[in-house]
């Protein structure tokens, strides 16, 4: 069965998604992201999804579901490149994702959680010193 | 029938030259003569062209009454070009259609003089060409008509095409100025153009501003939260700018929740929100050294 790549940088994992998402597969990716999750201990995780022309309510909600499942195991999910097609379609069937951060591209992603990370760092550091 | 096809015809034929004079006074008594707008020479071109196109179709058809038929194509054609010209040209919906009916007089004249002391023959020959001619009548109308929607048509969509420019009010920042009332196919247009270009630009926040928006109701509030959100989702943000106090107020009053968009009274306040976000600053120039004060 053809599975999604899930590549590691850094802390951060990215997940480029090439082609058309079937239930299945969407299903398969989620498995495998709370698995990498946890192995990896990433903190972000960046989904780009700007080669997709279709995304339905059910993948939607899937990645609603995975933002709130990396929340728990403490990574930050950006989802990105969502094309101007597929956002009037979401909005028209009521989906508004409220729980996923978005970003324009995977630059603009990166920078989001990178700054994300710093400023828990920051966090972290400040009761120390 | 096939007689009193031939008696129209021939009548017609007769008299040409006659009618078409007697139908010219007509139809400068009848002032649908407009001289501000055609001259006389072309008035008497098109009545002389419609005589002969008029006479040719009752002389070959065999039914008198539909126009319809293939037979009155020639007749068909030329009203309808007179029609649109003279719609172009500014002519009454009146004006146009006087063009067709004020041949009755002329033609009900002749008719007469040739069926004097025929009384029946010359009811049933005025009742045909009388249903004929205004068959003939209404048609022009129609035709002006269809020309003066078309040409609404055509500035609704230069209208449509014009009402929402996007412009970028900064690198990565677009402003969308909307003016006129936000109907939903505008507001879809809007929100497709807007979308296509954040994605074109890669801009992080968007500006619309409707100080430009005379009314507001549920239907539009629900179309501009739409459109926030499609931007959100895209990954950019929306400000909201330009609501006028009675909009606020109807808002309010509506029970319309505009909840997390961020809105501001005017552009500058929605401009300075955006240089926040992206970091940026605006203040006052430096002065050079040397300059004084």
């Amino acid at each position: 069965m053809e599975r999604i790549s899930i590549l590691r940088m850094g802390e951060i994992l990215l997940v480029t998604i090439q082609v058309d998402m079937h239930d299945r597969l969407a299903t398969a990716l989620q498995d495998d992201l709370a698995n990498r999750i946890s192995v990896t201990r990433a903190r972000g995780v960046l989904i780009d999804i700007s080669a997709l022309d279709v995304v339905d309510s059910f993948i939607a909600r899937m990645f609603g579901d995975i933002a709130q499942m990396a929340r728990v195991l403490d990574a930050e999910t950006v989802l990105v490149g969502m094309q101007p097609s597929v956002a009037i379609t979401l909005v028209e069937m009521g989906v508004a994702m409220t729980g996923v951060r978005t970003a324009l591209n995977v630059e603009k992603g990166m920078a989001l959680l990178r700054a994300r990370m710093d400023e828990e760092r920051a966090d972290d550091d400040a009761p120390a010193e | 029938m096939a007689t009193m096809k031939t008696r129209i015809a021939e009548v017609l034929e007769r008299n040409e030259a006659e009618i078409l004079s007697d139908w010219m006074k007509e139809q400068a008594t009848a002032l649908t003569q407009r001289p501000d707008l055609m001259k006389e020479s072309e008035l008497r071109q098109q009545s002389t062209r419609f005589l002969k196109l008029f006479r040719e179709a009752i002389a070959a058809g065999n039914n008198l009454i539909d126009i319809q038929q293939p037979i009155w194509e020639p007749v068909r054609e030329f009203i309808g070009e007179v029609s649109r010209s003279r719609a172009i040209q500014g002519f009454s919906p009146s004006e146009t259609a006087t063009f067709v009916l004020s041949l009755k007089q002329p033609l009900f004249t002749r008719l007469r003089k040739i069926h004097e002391g025929q009384p029946d023959y010359l009811f049933e020959d005025l009742w045909n060409v009388t249903v004929l001619l205004d068959k003939l009548g209404l048609y022009s109308v129609e035709v002006f008509q269809k020309t003066r929607e078309d040409v609404i048509g055509r500035q609704q969509k230069e209208m449509f095409e014009l009402s929402t420019p996007v412009v970028e009010l900064w690198q990565g920042i677009l402003g969308l100025p909307i003016i006129g009332t936000l109907d939903s196919k505008r507001s879809q247009l809007v929100m497709e153009t807007l979308l296509q270009r954040l994605a074109e630009t890669q801009s992080e926040v968007a500006v619309i501003d409707i100080t430009g928006v005379p009314v507001m109701d549920t239907v539009t509030a629900q179309h501009l939260l739409k459109t926030v959100t499609a931007t959100r989702l895209m990954g950019a943000d929306c400000i909201i700018s330009g609501i006028r106090p009675q909009i606020a107020q109807t808002i309010v009053h509506l029970g319309v929740n505009l909840g997390d968009v961020t809105t501001k009274a005017s552009m500058a306040g929605a401009l300075a929100v955006a240089f926040k976000r992206m970091g940026l600053a605006v203040g006052p120039a430096r002065r050079q050294s040397g300059e004084t004060a």
